[in-house]
């Protein structure tokens, strides 16, 4: 806005010689701020605390934010388009009692289990999109009733009890399976020293980053957030991409469920209810880590590694557990205010 | 005393060498400028001269300014709108969607400054609001009914609205009204209720800034005209106006102050468009209407003439209900846009803010939107590709950016209406739909918008141009259509589609 073009819409900040530099610090600050809080944390744990410096507490970090990052993507995907999924916790908590029912109630091997989970994040992906682009809910709404009503039948599913192996079942009969050694891997294998985990996230990160910002079908489905209209009188099936969002979504909640289930090792009825919450945080703070004031997956991706280093450092330094939703929140606070209030003043 | 400073202690708002400068650009230079009570000064600029800095000084908007304001001779600082307000200065703004409170009646809507003022009583009362409604709307003569007042505001249509806010803006009895192109959405009938009002405030003493694109209103509403260019003053008449002095003075490089008739093409190409039995509305006769290869059809009519249901049924915005289409003799029938685009038939439609570009985007990206799947390889946007495409149009059209990665909020109003109709060159149509593609343009981007789409046609395209003002649409068709109620009221070629006799026909399917 700074340029020598912009007479219709001048910035307001733009005042004369010395503000140039101003201007570029305040862009710098903006653009380059929150990465450089990350850094600066990093190094101050990492030179007060010697565990820290381990190698495996950094991989350990990373496997922890890998489920609130994988449901950050899919909440990323869907802001993209302009709206909001709140059910991705809700689903994640579907794909664990999904995976445990198949393994442990129907005895099946972990790909059958996966394949499952899988499926659920699609056909609950679907149902946000036929409420959304067929019913025309508005999407906050719409998910948060996807929420709840995921979160119930899970529970009816399961009769109000966390599977548990070798648990008594309604026939008086022990449940026949267990989680497959291999499904166990998922979160708690390594390759090449790397958790699997990490490697998912890693992976899904680089896929969406490319989806989003490479392809055409990424253009599309910003071009649907900024402009609706405009996207369709171009020529867009608008309805079409923002179901393609959700059900995106869908199914990267239930690889975000995958893990978790095979973390906890059992399906918990409660799993997946924290996780919303931080993943929609990782996917807010993402839109102001990199300054570009909309979603991104390299800005959700660096927010779930932001938000890990300052939870694993703080819980070294001895914060007690309970501490740590102030700490999140705070953090997603402060990148609001980078998101909004600063680049706000820059822009208009 | 000199005669100078008589006119100035005479000035209801003076400014004395005011100018800005933004990140070092000089927008405005040293503009000094008295304006009379009781007088309407047009103001006159390309898209990009510091009009629309001017204004905001006025409004309140930009603080930090060079200069002086002065309001009755005496020097004031217009540190915000509220300030400007209290200082008798009102502004309409263009976009008139800005100051209507959705949700709110006509009366709350009508009383809204004063209601959002008030001090003392903070319970609303229906009764006082709708007698100061009828008061405010009974001073203007706008003959609204309590029914009118009662209902919604968003009921109203556009003119009303633009009327609403005139007379909220009225009610505080101002100094100076700033009007910024108030009849950019009017229709011809619409505009002439504006103008009764404009010169009754006159009459009342009031000064009155008026911003138009429109040099007829300008040549008969008002009693004196001034030139921005580059941010400087550049001409400065009186009453009767010299109109090949004051557009040269607006856009130095043209000579001539009208643009050639084109001539009627010896003769008409191929039919490529054939609607046959299309209603445009409930209740109106079926309309017939052949559109030619090589040939610029344009379609002139009030606004609620059915110019837009024509524009995007033909481009599957909103279907035709009945009636058949042919394009080039095949049956055509787009249920949405990418149908549409995939025929070869494009539209540049009507707000190109609301339907067309997206904020925020780069120039290049805004042009590639709808042939993404072409600049790609296996899904991936070949960026190189990308940008020779938008350097391409930048070219083509002379849009006037940095570069082709400045976003599109950089350019000014024509040039951004550059980037919509380049967009939709980028493949080139078989059938190019231009509704009001002239709205808030300047005289130049006008001229290489109508050369780029006389261009197309040459090539054997056909090209469909719709607006309500009848000089646009001479200036670029070969053939003149009138449409009035979703109905054909004239349709003739060159010389038998005369300015006088295109408005009379308007005039009479009223």
């Amino acid at each position: 806005m700074t340029t020598a073009q912009s007479t219709e819409v001048p910035s307001k900040t733009a005042l004369p010689p010395a503000t140039g530099t101003a201007v570029r610090v305040q862009n710098a600050v903006i653009k380059y701020g929150f990465i450089f809080v990350t850094v600066a944390l990093f190094l101050y744990f990492a030179l007060s605390e010697g565990s820290f410096r381990e190698s495996a507490t950094l991989l350990d970090t990373l496997r922890y934010v890998s489920v609130a990052a994988i449901l950050g993507l899919g909440v990323t995907l869907t802001m993209a388009v302009g709206g909001m999924d709140m059910s991705v916790g809700a689903v994640a908590g579907l794909g664990v009692s999904v995976a445990a029912q198949t393994m442990v109630v129907f005895n099946q091997v972990g790909t059958v289990a996966i394949l499952a989970v899988l499926a659920a994040g699609a056909l609950a992906g679907l149902l946000n999109a036929l409420l959304i682009v067929v019913l025309k809910i508005p999407d906050m709404l719409a998910t948060l009733g996807t929420m709840f009503v995921i979160q119930g039948s899970k529970l009816i599913l399961v009769d109000g009890q966390s599977i548990t192996p070798g648990m008594t079942m309604d026939d008086g009969s022990t449940a026949p399976g267990k989680f497959t050694s291999g499904f166990l891997k998922i979160d708690r294998g390594t390759v090449l020293g790397i958790p699997i985990s990490v490697l998912i996230f890693g992976g899904l990160t680089i896929a969406a980053w490319v989806f989003l910002a490479r392809t055409r079908w990424g253009r599309v489905l910003y071009a649907i957030g900024a402009n609706p209209e405009a996207a369709r009188l171009a020529g867009i099936r608008v309805g079409a991409y923002r179901a393609l969002a959700y059900v995106l979504s869908g199914v990267l909640a239930s690889i975000g469920g995958l893990i978790l289930a095979s973390r906890i090792g059992q399906g918990d009825v409660s799993a997946g209810t924290s996780q919303l919450l931080e993943a929609v945080a990782v996917a807010l703070v993402g839109t102001s880590v990199l300054g570009r004031g909309r979603p991104n997956v390299w800005g959700t991706a660096l927010g779930a590694v932001l938000i890990g280093i300052i939870t694993t450092g703080l819980t070294i330094k001895g914060l007690p557990y309970y501490t740590q939703d102030v700490v999140e929140g705070a953090v997603l606070i402060l990148a609001l205010v980078f998101s909004f209030t600063l680049s706000k003043r820059r822009t208009s | 005393m000199s005669p100078t400073d008589i006119s100035r202690a005479k000035a209801a708002v003076g400014l004395t060498d005011v100018s800005m400068a933004f990140g070092g650009k000089t927008v405005l230079a040293s503009v000094t400028l008295d304006i009379a009570p009781g007088s309407v000064v047009a103001l006159l600029g390309a898209n990009g001269a510091g009009k629309s800095t001017l204004i905001k000084i006025l409004s309140g908007v930009h603080t930090g300014h060079g200069g002086q304001v002065r309001v009755d001779g005496r020097p004031v600082a217009l540190q915000s709108p509220l300030a400007a307000r209290q200082l008798g200065i009102q502004t309409v703004h263009q976009r008139i969607g800005e100051g209507i409170v959705p949700g709110l009646s006509v009366a709350e809507n009508l009383v809204f400054e004063e209601l959002a003022q008030q001090r003392g009583n903070p319970f609303l009362n229906g009764g006082r609001l709708l007698a100061r409604a009828r008061e405010i709307q009974a001073g203007l003569g706008l003959d609204w009914s309590d029914t009118v007042l009662k209902r919604d505001v968003t009921e109203l249509g556009i003119s009303d609205r633009q009327l609403l806010i005139l007379a909220r803006a009225l009610a505080t009895r101002p100094r100076l009204l700033v009007l910024d192109e108030p009849t950019s959405a009017l229709s011809a009938a619409e505009a002439d209720r504006l103008f009764a009002l404009v010169e009754r405030m006159r009459d009342d003493g009031i000064a009155v800034l008026y911003v138009s694109h429109r040099l007829g209103e300008i040549d008969a509403l008002a009693d004196r005209l001034v030139v921005l260019r580059d941010g400087r003053l550049t001409e400065d008449q009186a009453k009767p106006f010299d109109w090949d002095a004051a557009l040269r003075a607006m856009l130095a490089q043209t000579q001539e102050a009208t643009t050639a008739r084109p001539v009627r093409p010896d003769a008409s190409g191929d039919v490529v468009v054939s609607l046959r039995g299309v209603r445009l509305f409930e209740g109106r006769a079926p309309l017939d209407l052949d559109l030619h290869a090589g040939e610029v059809t344009g379609v002139v009519g009030l606004l609620g003439a059915g110019k837009t249901e024509l524009a995007r049924g033909l481009f599957g915005a909103e279907p035709f209900g009945t009636g058949t289409v042919a394009l080039d003799g095949k049956p055509y029938e787009p249920r949405r846009p990418a149908d549409a685009i995939r025929a070869g038939v494009h539209l540049v439609p009507e707000d190109r803010h609301a339907d067309a570009l997206v904020p925020g985007w780069s120039v290049a990206q805004n042009i590639s939107l709808p042939f993404l799947r072409s600049l790609s390889k296996a899904g991936l946007v070949q960026r190189s590709r990308e940008d020779a495409l938008g350097r391409a149009t930048i070219d083509a059209l002379g849009v006037v950016t940095r570069d082709e990665h400045s976003t599109v909020e950089e350019l000014s109003g024509g040039n951004q209406q550059k980037v919509v109709v380049g967009r939709w060159l980028a493949e080139t149509p078989r059938v190019l739909i231009l509704d009001e593609p002239f709205r808030g343009v300047d005289i130049g981007a006008r001229r290489d918008i109508g050369r780029r789409a006389r261009a197309l046609a040459a090539e054997g395209a056909a090209v469909l141009v719709l607006s309500a003002d009848v000089d646009e649409v001479l200036e670029v068709a070969d053939r003149v259509v009138v449409l009035a109620a979703g109905e054909i009221h004239l349709d003739a070629y060159g010389e038998d589609a005369e300015r006088d006799r295109v408005i009379q026909t308007i005039s009479e399917s009223v």
